[in-house]
């Protein structure tokens, strides 16, 4: 599906990270591999440090606690928007919506429009895209896309797989009109038989948490999991991206009329180096165009990687003035999206540390 | 030849590897193993193998695995 936008902007970004920050050498021991096995996967994949939330800490903590800081900066007013769209996969209870749940926590008002979306990896896209469209309507001056996941609470310290790139976080990005007609374009694919290579099998109602769903079964890699824990194949997602997200980003730069050359920079969500390593050689997009530096140092955080990857490595540019930046999203679901846009001159753009 | 199999003993030195070896099906790589093992033929090759060609049936073997690199260009 193909999206064009027009009068549309980001104006603000922040990204909210849990103040601990883990080691992946420290965690080896969990892992039932060599450590040399292990340390090997360090180089390659770019395991390193990672930021998890302690103990109960929920997506509506890191939410509020955000915007808050933003309230107390004076770089958003509390009725300066008027829809809050939390994407998220990890809500703080089935029902209620998470969002709902932030908006009374803040006091804010109640002509609101509160959406949670469940999606993942390409989260900041779909919201992104949902977002865009909300501003059809004269009443919502501003859109609160709100990204976050505490996911590390449904994985196995024992997954090799998945527990080394895993990354709690959160980030808020003000969406809202633009004066200038620069056109965003944005495509959107999704192929749910391909939806069990990224799932949490129970806790839901077709499988509900049982004590038979929490014991742990070993996988054919020597990996420790239960049927409560993240489960990811990853021979399968690394295929479907290198597969289907090449064609997906020759499509928006043809809905574009642009070149890859002329595209400033490629910020693709971050499920490890070498997946992106894989994806810039096909692409032929040098590695200093394609960030590929999250994981390294905060974890995979789903939908926040790239807002996180935004403020990471842009921050002085994007505040400073315009840039042609490819964005890309894909995972759970299975989902993959893209947009072409300018991104800045941005209001704010920061990053802080949840306590 | 000689090449891939001293890759495969640093990635996995407790098995003797031959060129017949099924990598994949006995067990031996384990498909982290397989991202560490394209990762230093990359190095070893000055080549990128494509993410669309990281395919257990390419790395079955060092036979497979040599085939593979001679779309790359490379006669190991």
């Amino acid at each position: 599906m193909k999206f064009v936008f027009s009068h549309r902007k980001v104006s603000g970004l922040l990204t909210i990270l849990p103040a601990h920050e883990r080691d992946f050498v420290d965690e080896m021991s969990n892992f039932n591999f060599p450590l040399a096995r292990s340390l090997k996967l360090k180089q390659v994949m770019g395991y390193d440090k990672h930021r998890l939330v302690d103990g109960l800490v929920c997506v509506s903590d890191l939410v509020v606690f955000g915007l808050e800081y933003l309230f107390k900066q004076g770089w958003l007013g509390r009725d300066d928007f008027d829809a809050l769209v939390l994407v998220t996969q990890s809500p703080d209870h089935f029902m209620p919506p998470t969002s709902n749940i932030i908006q009374g926590r803040l006091g804010l008002k109640r002509d609101l429009l509160c959406l949670d979306i469940n999606q993942g990896c390409a989260g900041f896209m779909v919201g992104l895209i949902q977002g865009f469209l909300l501003l059809d309507q004269p009443s919502i001056r501003k859109v609160l896309l709100i990204n976050a996941d505490v996911l590390s609470r449904k994985v196995s310290l024992r997954d090799r797989n998945s527990y080394p790139l895993i990354g709690d976080a959160a980030s808020i990005t003000v969406l809202e009109r633009s004066a200038e007609d620069a056109p965003i374009y944005a495509n959107l694919k999704t192929d749910g038989t391909r939806c069990e290579a990224l799932m949490i099998p129970a806790g839901g109602f077709r499988l509900p948490s049982s004590p038979e769903t929490a014991v742990l079964e070993e996988d054919s890699e020597g990996n420790f999991r239960s049927k409560d824990h993240l489960r990811m194949d990853g021979s399968a997602v690394f295929n479907f991206v290198q597969v289907e997200v090449p064609p997906m980003i020759e499509e928006v730069l043809q809905m574009a009329g642009t070149k890859m050359e002329c595209v400033d920079t490629f910020i693709f969500h971050q499920p490890n180096c070498f997946m992106l390593q894989k994806l810039a050689d096909r692409m032929k997009v040098p590695y200093d165009k394609m960030p590929s530096n999250i994981v390294e140092n905060f974890g995979n955080s789903s939908g926040v990687t790239i807002p996180l990857a935004i403020a990471f490595n842009l921050k002085d540019r994007i505040l400073a003035g315009d840039v042609k930046a490819c964005l890309s999203g894909f995972g759970v679901g299975l989902t993959w999206s893209s947009a072409l846009m300018n991104l800045g001159p941005l209001n704010f753009c920061e990053m802080i540390n949840y306590q | 030849m000689e090449k891939i199999e001293k890759i495969l003993q640093e990635i996995r030195p407790e098995f003797v590897f031959t060129p017949e070896t099924d990598l994949i099906t006995e067990g031996i790589l384990d498909s982290f193993d397989l991202i560490t093992l394209v990762s230093e033929l990359d190095k070893e090759f000055g080549i990128s193998i494509a993410g669309v060609d990281i395919l257990p049936g390419n790395f079955c073997s060092i036979h497979a695995i040599r085939e593979l690199l001679k779309q790359y260009g490379v006669e190991p």
